[in-house]
């Protein structure tokens, strides 16, 4: 069951005229996956969501929902649960009839349409809403509602294009945990759609990290925030420090020598395709880099010696901004007693289980 | 000096006011008047000029007529509109711009024109003047402002309601039925209405399109005033202008009825 594919997309591309939005896709999505297309507006996301959805016709590929091919099947017949930014309630209907909206064109009793819809309102703890009109109730309880009326069908897919996108900052967490809660009491195939890293990091179960209609990298939240494939990856989540070097490999002990740095360590796996004296960009993220006024003597770790150009305090945290070696770093660590003094000098500490190695930028 | 200006464009504004009402406000004064000439000072009032109207049968038919056309006018020229509408806003295809231009062309276009280019072409096809040809005449010259009316709401109203439809099961055709017509229909009432007042009131186009024997009221007015000025064409007049005030007004309260009903 779990290893059933739901939805694959295969060789998708979208062309509008002769810009390209969605370059050769493919993807497969197993049922009751939670997946997301994450990346910064106008990467293709959306496009790629209203292919799916029957909204859009791809210039090329295959679009198939449970081994069926339903490029040629036109939306009102792919049985696809449906969320947008904006909400999309019918204004002029009732909450009750904007539930019920899909359950009227199924084979579906009185009865059971009016339990369906109740339970739908209970389960996106709604009840007491089904009389009102959409203009009546906040936007946070609108998309809720939208919600209700996409997964009351029973949908084979739920496509969701930055649902939480139009919600303030507090309500937009708390829809997150609400919405991974139904889908996992629903065990419902799932597309999201985001430009926030948070949301997916947080959400899915795979991200798939897009950017100008390509796919930079599909994985599991930790997978794609601890081994970015790409520069892009890497820039894109999170916060990360980009050196670039040349390798250095050495009776199995693996290191990357950084102008005005001394080498740095890097765990022999690393070494991928790479080669010695290779030109590779090394990637360390910001809470990685370990700030501390004593040197540590430790294996597999490399100190650097820096100073602390500006501290900006958080809190529980704060980020430093740090130069060793005529290279602006950026560090974030907990804070254990006391932040770390603006123009100090300190040490840094790399350990080499941290540090990725990828392809420098052509 | 501010003040001075400014009680020459008030006293300025008041002509002009009075200038465009004083005459209406006479013939719907005189029309009551008893008396057999249509002048000052009234000598009686009395609704004996509205009886005469309604025994008049080449004025009650002429209303009739009117009438008929008006509604035959404003249904035909609201359903192509609303198909136009759509067309124009929700599809894209070749020739779209001009189509555009075209079906909005008859408000740019001076009505004497249209109607002799309208009567020509018919007359170049070999088609007598009918009262087909009349209400054609009509639907031409109306459809542009239920076009205007309606592709402004259209525009207004976010796709993702019909797609959310659709995703939902909705055919595109229930779609349109549930979802569309309904979020539009103010605008349609409103273009409706506007065509059917259009319609009433028109005399240029009508006057060249319509066939021998037909009159509508504006035409009928004519012909009289050219016999003689009988107070009756006062009653007629009042009567007119209740119907082409008092439409717009009722159409204007009911679409703000609507409008306020769908948004609460
Ligand atoms: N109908 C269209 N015609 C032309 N270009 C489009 C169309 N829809 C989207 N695009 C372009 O395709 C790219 C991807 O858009 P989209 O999928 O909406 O991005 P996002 O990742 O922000 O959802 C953008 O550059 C956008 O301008
Ligand atoms: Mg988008």
């Amino acid at each position: 069951m779990a290893d059933k594919v739901a939805v694959k997309l295969d060789g998708i591309v979208k062309r509008f005229g002769g810009f390209v939005a969605v370059y050769e896709m493919n993807l497969e999505i197993r049922e009751g996956e939670f997946v997301t297309f994450l990346g910064p507006s106008g990467c293709g996301k959306t496009t790629t969501l209203r292919m799916v959805a029957g909204l859009l016709d791809p210039s090329n590929g295959d679009i198939l929902v449970h081994d069926k091919r339903v490029n040629d099947l036109p939306i009102h017949k792919r049985n696809l649960g449906l969320v947008f930014q904006n909400y999309a309630l019918f204004p002029h209907k009732s909450i009750f009839d904007n539930v019920a909206f899909g359950l009227k064109y199924r084979d579906v009793s009185k009865e059971e349409l009016k339990k369906r819809v109740t339970d739908a309102l209970e389960l996106v703890q709604l009840p007491h809403t089904a009389d009102r009109y959409p203009a009546q109730l906040s936007g946070g309880q609108q998309q809720r509602v939208a919600l209700a009326r996409a997964i009351v069908i029973q949908p084979e897919v739920l496509l969701l294009d930055e649902p939480l996108s139009a919600l303030d900052a507090n309500l937009r967490e708390n829809m997150r945990v609400e919405l991974k809660r139904i889908q996992d009491q629903l065990g419902i195939t799932t597309i999201f759609v985001t430009h926030d890293q948070a949301e997916a990091l947080a959400m899915s179960d795979r991200i798939v990290v897009m950017s100008d209609g390509r796919v930079e990298q599909v994985g599991s939240p930790q997978e794609v925030y601890t081994s970015p494939s790409s520069l892009f990856v890497a820039q894109f989540l999170g916060n990360s420090n980009i050196l670039s070097g040349r390798l250095d490999s050495k009776n199995g002990a693996l290191s990357v020598y950084v102008d005005g740095l001394d080498s740095i360590q890097v765990d022999p796996k690393q070494l991928k395709d790479f080669r010695d004296g290779d030109s590779v960009a090394l990637v360390i993220r910001a809470e990685k880099l370990t700030l501390g006024e004593a040197k540590q003597d430790e294996d597999h770790a490399t100190q650097l010696t820096g100073h602390v150009d500006a501290v900006d305090y958080q809190g529980q945290a704060a980020r430093y901004f740090v130069t060793a070696g005529g290279h602006s770093l950026q560090a974030f660590n907990q804070i254990d007693q006391q932040p770390v003094k603006e123009g100090t000098d300190v040490h840094i500490r790399i350990r080499a289980r941290d540090c990725v190695l990828l392809e420098p930028e052509a | 000096m501010g003040s001075t200006s400014w009680n020459l464009i008030r006293g300025y504004t008041i002509l002009v006011y009075l200038f465009m009402f004083t005459p209406i406000i006479v013939v719907m004064l005189l029309s009551f008047n008893s008396s057999q000439f249509g002048s000052f000072p009234m000598e009686g009032v009395s609704f004996r000029w509205f009886v005469e109207l309604w025994n008049n049968d080449a004025i009650t038919r002429a209303f009739r007529i009117s009438l008929a056309l008006g509604a035959l006018t404003a249904l035909l020229s609201s359903t192509f509109g609303v198909l136009a509408s759509l067309a124009l806003v929700r599809y894209d295809f070749p020739g779209k711009q001009s189509l555009s231009t075209l079906l909005i062309a008859p408000i740019l276009v001076p009505e004497v024109v249209l109607a002799v280019a309208l009567l020509l072409f018919l007359r170049w096809l070999e088609v007598h003047k009918s009262f087909f040809l009349l209400l054609l005449g009509h639907v031409i010259f109306t459809l542009p402002f239920v076009i205007l009316v309606v592709q402004a709401r259209l525009v207004g109203i976010r796709r993702e309601y019909e797609e959310a439809a659709q995703s939902l099961g909705a055919s595109p055709i229930q779609t349109f039925f549930q979802i569309t017509l309904p979020l539009l229909l103010p605008a349609v009432f409103a273009g409706f209405l506007f065509a059917f007042t259009i319609s009433f009131d028109d005399i240029t186009g009508t006057l060249f399109w319509k066939p021998g024997g037909i009159e509508t009221v504006p035409t009928q007015i004519f012909a009289m005033l050219r016999n003689s000025i009988s107070p009756e064409i006062n009653a007629l007049g009042t009567v007119m202008i209740i119907v082409t005030v008092a439409l717009p007004l009722l159409g204007a309260a009911i679409a703000r009825r609507f409008g306020s009903a769908s948004s609460e």
